[in-house]
């Protein structure tokens, strides 16, 4: 498990759009770089990142090793509704994560 | 017979054999993937990026499409794409009319000063594109040296 930070808005109103915030601790090592040794160190970086509504997918990215290390996300999603947006990482190395986040209404 | 000539000829393909860096036919081949062969033209894309960067590890960027986010007229998709990355490809944001807006934002690495692309693709098939050129002081160590 890394650390992932998801930001969204405290109350919000259905038909607002609102911004999620995501923020991992991953160091997107991009296999172009040698280690101290002088061999470059293997390619380790978070490839997808999905985020599902109630079931609906809302957003969805394909990271490359350009992402600076840490990646963070902006996107933003319509609100229809209180519920829960699960967001899921996919990543080398078999790095697989999920993440809820829940969207409340004021 | 080895002359200068011959030797100078030889290095200057052996430089060919093996480009260090990304080129502009690997940058055109990734975008056209990208679209679907379609032309990006200007406009109605917002790449929002300093001109001038201090640390090429974690640069904010951020791409903004004018779009109404309708079912009948909204964006799919977003990239970004630089030409002397390593690789051509940034990120790829995939959106929807449940997205609402045609915003999102991250932070990239920049191997030297070079131009960013920001390209969107409609779901009428359209694709728009806007590039700011950046001057990068510090440049992210993606290839050591």
């Amino acid at each position: 498990m890394i650390r992932a930070l998801i930001r969204t808005p405290t109350l919000t109103r259905p038909g607002e759009v609102v911004e999620i915030r995501v923020l991992l601790q991953h160091p997107m090592e991009t296999g172009f770089r040698p280690g101290v040794d002088g061999q470059v160190l293997p390619r380790d970086i978070v490839t997808r990142i999905e985020a599902h509504f109630e079931g609906e997918r809302v957003f969805a990215a394909d990271l490359f090793p350009a992402i600076a290390a840490n990646p963070y996300i902006a996107f933003p999603m319509r609100v229809t509704g209180a519920g829960n947006l699960v967001i899921s990482f996919q990543g080398d190395n078999g790095f697989v994560q999920r993440e809820t986040a829940a969207i409340r209404l004021a | 017979m080895t002359t200068r000539r011959t030797l100078l000829a030889a290095g200057s393909s052996l430089l060919l054999l093996r480009p260090a860096w990304g080129t502009p036919e690997s940058l055109r081949a990734a975008i056209d993937t990208f679209t679907g062969g379609k032309e990006a033209r200007n406009g109605r894309v917002t790449l929002a990026i300093d001109p001038l960067v201090e640390n090429g590890n974690a640069v904010p960027v951020s791409v903004s499409v004018q779009s109404p986010m309708t079912p009948a007229d909204h964006v799919q998709r977003i990239a970004i794409f630089t030409p002397q990355n390593p690789l051509p490809e940034v990120a790829v944001f995939h959106l929807s009319p449940a997205s609402g807006r045609a915003q999102v934002s991250t932070r990239m690495r920049m191997a030297t000063t070079q131009p960013v692309i920001a390209v969107a693709v409609m779901n009428d098939g359209t694709a728009w594109r806007h590039s700011v050129d950046v001057v990068v002081t510090l440049a992210a160590c993606l290839e050591g040296g």
